[in-house]
């Protein structure tokens, strides 16, 4: 298996991929010029779970992320989607960028950015019914933000916008959640809010995978880890990877002992 | 003759050069409002720029050929093969090296347009050049125009129109959120590429009536203008065709009721004054409610700092905010405090304690949230819990506004 994939991917696979991973890369090098922000990465995804990625700032967190979907393009790696390509499978992905990543002054409403998230359905003609709005309203409600839908995107708030982009991610109604770094520059009630909705999209059985930055919450939102610095450092239940010996190998000195001593780390 | 030239009843010639022009303008304006949304407003400057090598080359050939090298068709395609040419240069420039995209541009199109003046000299030292008339590509020329040349823009126009209407979802997508387009499987190459390529056949068809030079105006003023109008994508698009079309009719009308008067230059003139018109006077993005929205908040918060120092016997030293409490009747021309104006002030001390307790009070955080130090109390809690509030306070009750 593992040399017939080698053969015909013309890759170096480094382990072998399980056919029910949602998400799966394997030998994954992201270059920006020539200096690489992620260097072969193997990264296997348990269906179900909720994984941080989690590393130091410029570990390539996002950027793995983005290559995973192919917004990026790699230098070489391998990505599967629940065993098979991921064109194929791209539908049953929701995506999540960073707030920053749009200008929140462009002209649309809270609704039509939710809207968005039924592209696939919508295609390129197709008009907008009440059976779309009503989908694109139920997913603000699952974020509590439906009193919202009628407001410019720029009057919002913070963590009001990063509800949207998850609102928008739930309208799609897809099985894998990839989120880049959620929680970020938002305030108490909305993290609240984010991580419930997470939550019962993890009940529902389907999984999440987001950029994580806030170690001290890792333990409380997450099940899995991945830790990166440009390559991979650990993966696997909290219990398993979220280790001192990890982070350090992951931070270097950066984190320094007295907050590894918050963090309730697993017994090495 | 004004109001004949905007009746269309100046002659045969001046109807077909305004009615074109309302086609180009209309979309114009709509397929600039992609351009404006993208952030890419200057390559419309670069592509058009691009046009005159092209337009030069096509003329020579024909000439070469021995035609009379002055067939629009032929020059159109001439200028669009050479646009295209920059869009490529200015996207290989910024892939392939590290100049930043306005960099890239700007070379792009003074290489291009010099390169252009350069060929317009030479043609017309040319025998077949003097007559070509080339240099009316510059800046738009309607004098000599074609039924066939009308049918050109006309046709031109409207097929881009539709090619952005068709578009127009998946480039808003794009615009909007780039990142997250590319996660659901657009190719956004593509569509910027099919961006740019709207605005260079738009560029294209206007060439003979505004002109390479201006021709970025009739795609970059009509959505600037709009985006004051609307919050909504599809609205700023639609009010920008209608801005593109009014401005490019009345002035090709204009223009066309006076000898000697360019039709390019007249028409950026009337979509000018239709943004000048929208910056001022827009309801809720204009300068003018902006400045009434601010004079209105300056002057509740001078009243409300007013009244919290009647209240406390506090000096005032500030004279707007003495004029507001004398206007109001609040303050006597003495200085001396009127009873409503006790009242008041009173009222907002008390309202000022209430808040400190809303804001103290976990149960009330929603309330809170909403302080600014102006809200009138009763537009936020019930009845009820301002009483309730009051009971916290203690002191005199029955505090009514």
């Amino acid at each position: 298996m593992l040399l017939s994939l080698a053969t015909q991917e013309g890759i170096i696979a480094a382990e072998h991929i399980p056919a029910d991973s949602p998400l799966a890369l394997r030998g994954m090098t992201v270059s920006y010029g020539e200096k690489p922000a992620v260097f072969s990465v193997d990264m296997t995804i348990q269906e179900g779970a909720m994984t941080a990625i989690i590393g130091p700032n410029g570990a390539g967190k996002s950027t793995l992320l983005k290559a995973a979907l192919g917004v990026v393009k790699p230098l070489a790696g391998h990505v599967t989607v629940f065993g098979q390509s991921l064109k194929s499978q791209r539908h049953r992905i929701a995506y999540v960028p960073q707030r920053a990543s749009v200008d929140w002054d462009f002209p649309t409403r809270v609704l039509d950015v939710v809207l968005m998230g039924l592209y696939r359905e919508l295609g390129l003609l197709r008009r907008v019914r009440r059976a779309h709005v009503e989908k694109a309203m139920s997913s603000l409600d699952r974020v509590g933000m439906t009193d919202f839908a009628d407001r410019q995107i720029g009057q919002l708030s913070g963590g009001q916008q990063q509800r949207v982009f998850l609102a928008r991610a739930l309208a799609q109604s897809a099985d894998l959640y990839l989120l880049d770094e959620p929680f970020a520059g938002v305030d108490a009630a909305t993290e609240k809010a984010i991580i419930s909705v997470l939550k019962s999209i993890k009940d529902e059985g389907k999984t999440v995978v987001s950029v994580h930055h806030d170690l001290a919450t890792v333990r409380d939102y997450f099940d899995h880890v991945f830790l990166i610095n440009t390559r991979k450092v650990a993966e696997g239940t909290v219990g398993e990877a979220f280790t001192e010996v990890n982070l350090h190998k992951a931070y270097g000195g950066r984190l320094a002992t007295a907050q590894m001593d918050q963090l309730n780390l697993a017994a090495i | 003759m004004w109001l004949d030239a905007l009746t269309l009843q100046l002659g045969y010639n001046a109807t077909l050069v305004t009615l074109g022009a309302t086609c180009l303008g209309v979309a114009a304006g709509v397929t600039g409002t992609f351009l404006f949304l993208r952030k890419r407003a200057l390559v419309s400057d670069a592509i058009s720029h691009a046009t005159l090598p092209g337009v030069c080359i096509a003329f020579m050939i024909m000439v070469a050929l021995g035609g009379d090298g002055r067939n629009l068709i032929g020059l159109l395609a001439g200028s669009a093969i050479s646009a295209w040419v920059g869009l490529l240069c200015i996207g290989w420039l910024t892939k392939t090296t590290r100049l930043a995209e306005d960099a890239a541009i700007g070379a792009v199109l003074s290489v291009f347009f010099g390169f252009g003046i350069v060929l317009l000299t030479i043609i017309q030292n040319m025998s077949a050049g003097r007559q070509a008339g080339l240099e009316g590509f510059l800046l738009g020329s309607t004098a000599g125009m074609l039924w066939s040349d009308a049918v050109i823009i006309a046709v031109g126009g409207t097929l881009t129109l539709l090619v952005v209407m068709t578009l127009r979802r998946v480039m808003a997508l794009v615009a909007f959120d780039p990142g997250y387009a590319s996660a659901r499987g657009v190719n956004t190459d593509r569509i910027d590429l099919a961006i740019m390529g709207l605005a260079m056949a738009i560029t294209v068809v206007g060439l003979k009536v505004v002109g390479l030079i201006l021709i970025v105006a009739m795609l970059i003023i009509p959505p600037v203008a709009a985006r004051f109008w609307s919050d909504r994508t599809e609205r700023v698009v639609v009010i920008s065709g209608l801005i593109g079309g009014v401005s490019a009719y009345l002035g090709a009308a204009i223009s066309a009721s006076a000898p000697n008067l360019p039709t390019g230059p007249i028409i950026v003139l009337m979509s000018f004054a239709l943004f000048l018109f929208s910056m001022l006077f827009a309801p809720t993005r204009g300068v003018l409610a902006a400045v009434l929205r601010h004079l209105r908040f300056q002057r509740r918060v001078h009243m409300r700092q007013g009244l919290l120092a009647l209240a406390q016997g506090q000096p005032i030293y500030e004279s707007y905010t003495l004029r507001l409490l004398r206007r109001s009747g609040l303050v006597q021309a003495d200085g001396v405090v009127t009873d409503l104006g006790k009242s008041r002030a009173s009222k907002a001390l008390r309202d000022e304690k209430r808040w400190e307790i809303i804001r103290s009070d976990q149960a009330l955080e929603g309330a809170a949230a909403l302080y600014d130090g102006l809200r009138a109390l009763e537009t936020v809690l019930t009845a009820d819990q301002i009483a309730e509030i009051d009971r916290k306070i203690g002191g005199p009750q029955g505090v009514t506004p």
